[in-house]
């Protein structure tokens, strides 16, 4: 479903090469996690991915299903199935969250050439989605993630994903700044949604979340690069031994 | 005091010839009128150089002869939908024609030339009262001018609690006309009303309204000013507001080439609100003053100035909003805030806030920002599939929705949202 070749990816502002040649490939029905230290460039790749401005592509590809995702548009990235829950979700003061998640929609469906959704149909949706995620008619009624906690700006994302239904889910470190609780809501959220049309690019720190959330592939990245891939015990080496170890293997 | 220069004062008479006399009323009436072209004659016409017009050249207002204006027609206008009292003028005349009969219970409507000719005591201790009080520290010119010149408008006086909002409804028909328009509006103890207004009055139009709350009265007016793209114009709103009295008053204005639109409020009992919001949105030879002077008179009174400008492509906005709290007026909780997001590099915003307070515990605050399109929250919106253009109309509606949510009516908030976006769908901003 999603494949990254050789991709090497700098920063427009300044010459500072920040993914260096990484390659990855996700196949649809399937969960990869993504750990790696601080700075080594998990976030830029998910936002390289999802089409924000402020990179240069210095080399390699990246296609979703076939289809060349660094020439499209983010509105077009996300039509196409694509979503990213971010790692700091963004605050819009006078955006109603339902008419923001309705809005969106429906730009989707109009993208695919599929009818608009009523409004009765849309409300239900919601409801049912946020219920599952303990997200109450309240925060529904405000601005998009204005005033909301750390952690439900990030049970927010999980609703924008279940409402939306992407195909291949990229979410950047969506467990940190969640309770125990809402790691539980959250990764519930996430494994409802697991068929086999979908797949996940979950970057995390912390094993906690794959207990929840069992990946099939765990990739470590570290300077821009997957340095290793493995099964859910690499995971396990790095909660208990930290990267040093596998840094200094691959070196 | 120093002595006018000579073109302020020949600019003063030539505002007094440019318009016939008007009918005359009542000798209190005629005095009222000698006395307003005294104070325009001691201001005389308001010129470039003045501070209070640094932002805005006021020349277009002022220059001889009328402006044309082509007006692209809408068959649906905004408030049209609204039900309510509609009274109708087309260039500054009052048309019964298309207007209902002006009754409506908890409300009394006479053409403002029936008043000023009888002995009415509500008009003729308000009429002039309020713009010669607003006077003061800055003048008004074209406040005076009106007092002086208008003849036509109402003189409304609410007693109760009418059921239907009262609209007046401005139409503009021929090329090169101009209006003055005057209104006069009376809310006793306990009454409530609202008031909408909107439409091209006229080519270029001078419109003033006074406004007196009585005790715990509360008037919503709510402005559009738009359909005009050629639209020169000056409007005064004078309001004094009673003990526990409320005033909130918000406009919209999109497109016209110039709107200079002055609100003074004077808090004079204890305890009253005045909330005044606006929100523009214009593009390019777009030239759009908000100027605001909120007087804290009384203690325990709120006052809110909430003023948003969308301008793209060399439009220009203006803002000068003044929070003067008067010795005495303790507890005073005072709030401005004025904001534009430019659309592009050519458009200009230029604000002058100021407070000036004399009493110790007041809670008085003020803002100003300018800015482009925050890119953090158009990718965030792309990114859930919102097109590039559609995402930016979502944000400038946000943007102004602050000074929309000062409109206390939601159906009429709607109205207004609607408004706006009908206009980003046709201008594609
Ligand atoms: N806009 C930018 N300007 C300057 N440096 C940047 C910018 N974006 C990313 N970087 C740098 O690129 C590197 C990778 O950043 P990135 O956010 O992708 O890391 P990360 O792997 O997500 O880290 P974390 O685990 O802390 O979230 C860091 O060194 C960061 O400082
Ligand atoms: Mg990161």
């Amino acid at each position: 479903m999603l494949k990254v070749r050789d991709l090497r990816v700098s920063l427009a502002e300044e010459p500072k090469q920040i993914l260096k040649g990484l390659t990855l490939d996700v196949e649809p029905g399937t969960v990869h996690a993504i750990m790696g230290p601080n700075g080594s460039g998990k976030s830029t790749l998910s936002y390289l991915l999802a089409g924000r401005e402020g990179y240069v592509v210095d080399g390699g590809s990246a296609e979703l299903d076939g289809a060349n995702l660094l020439t499209m548009e983010p509105e077009e990235r996300a039509a196409a199935g694509l979503f990213l829950a971010f790692q700091y979700p963004v605050e819009i003061p006078g955006v109603g969250n339902m008419t923001f998640l309705r809005t969106a929609l429906n730009a989707q469906r109009k993208a695919r050439g599929e009818p608009e959704i009523d409004a009765g149909s849309f409300l239900k949706l919601v409801r049912e989605k946020a219920k599952a995620l303990k997200i109450d008619a309240e925060m529904l009624k405000r601005p998009v993630n204005v005033g909301f906690s750390g952690g439900e700006k990030k049970r927010n994302e999980i609703l924008q994903m279940a409402v939306l239904e992407p195909k291949m889910c990229i979410l950047d470190e969506t467990d940190s700044g969640l309770d125990v609780d809402a790691m539980k809501l959250v990764s519930d959220g996430v494994n409802a949604l697991r068929d086999e049309g979908r797949a996940f690019l979950v970057i995390t720190h912390y094993q906690r979340l794959l207990d929840h959330i069992r990946p099939d592939v765990v990739h470590i990245l570290a300077d821009g690069r997957i340095v290793q891939t493995g099964g859910p015990e690499l995971a396990l080496e790095v909660e208990t031994n930290g990267y040093a170890d596998i840094l200094g293997r691959v070196a | 005091m120093a002595a006018l220069p000579q073109a302020k004062a020949d600019g003063a008479e030539a505002l007094l010839a440019a318009r016939p006399a008007p009918a005359k009323g009542a000798a209190w009436a005629e005095a009222a009128r000698e006395a307003a072209r005294g104070r325009l004659r001691a201001a005389g016409a308001p010129a470039r150089r003045d501070e209070y017009w640094r932002f805005t050249d006021p020349a277009p207002l002022l220059a001889e002869g009328p402006r044309a204006a082509a007006l692209p027609l809408e068959e649906v206008q905004v408030f049209d939908e609204v039900d309510a009292l509609r009274l109708v003028f087309v260039d500054g005349v009052f048309r019964p024609d298309l207007s209902d009969e002006p009754r409506l219970d908890g409300v009394e409507i006479q053409p403002l030339s029936a008043a000023l000719s009888a002995d009415i005591h509500w008009a003729r201790s308000l009429y002039g009262a309020l713009e010669a009080a607003g006077q003061n520290p800055v003048p008004r010119p074209l406040a005076a001018l009106n007092t002086a010149q208008a003849d036509t408008g109402f003189a409304i006086r609410v007693t109760g609690r009418p059921a239907r909002p009262i609209h007046l409804r401005y139409l503009h028909e021929s090329e090169g006309s101009e209006a003055m328009i005057r209104h006069i509006v009376r809310l006793e103890a306990g009454a409530e009303a609202t008031l909408l207004e909107n439409g091209p009055a006229a080519a270029r139009f001078n419109k003033a309204m006074e406004i007196e709350l009585g005790e715990g009265a509360a008037l919503h007016h709510v402005r559009a000013q738009g359909r005009d793209h050629d639209r020169l114009a000056a409007t005064h709103v004078f309001a004094r507001l009673g003990a526990r009295a409320a005033y909130r008053g918000f406009t919209l204005t999109t497109n016209g080439r110039l709107t200079r639109n002055e609100v003074v409020l004077d808090l004079a009992g204890e305890g009253a609100k005045g909330h005044v919001a606006g929100a523009a949105i214009g593009a390019a030879g777009f030239h759009h003053d908000d100027t605001v002077f909120v007087t804290h008179s009384a203690a325990h009174c709120e006052s809110r100035q909430v003023f948003k400008k969308v301008l793209k492509s060399g439009a220009r906005g203006a803002f000068q909003g003044k929070i003067l709290v008067k010795p005495g007026a303790q507890k005073t909780d005072g709030y401005q805030i004025s904001q534009a997001l430019l659309l592009d590099d050519d458009a200009e915003f230029n604000a002058k806030p100021e407070l000036e307070i004399y009493a110790d515990d007041v809670a008085c605050s003020h803002g100003s920002t300018s800015g482009a399109v925050d890119e953090d929250v158009l990718f965030y919106l792309r990114s859930r599939g919102v097109p590039e253009a559609e995402a930016k109309d979502m944000m400038v509606l946000a943007f102004v929705e602050e000074a929309i949510g000062e409109i206390e009516s939601e159906p009429l908030r709607d109205v207004i949202r609607e408004r706006i976006a009908a206009w980003l769908a046709r201008r594609k901003v």
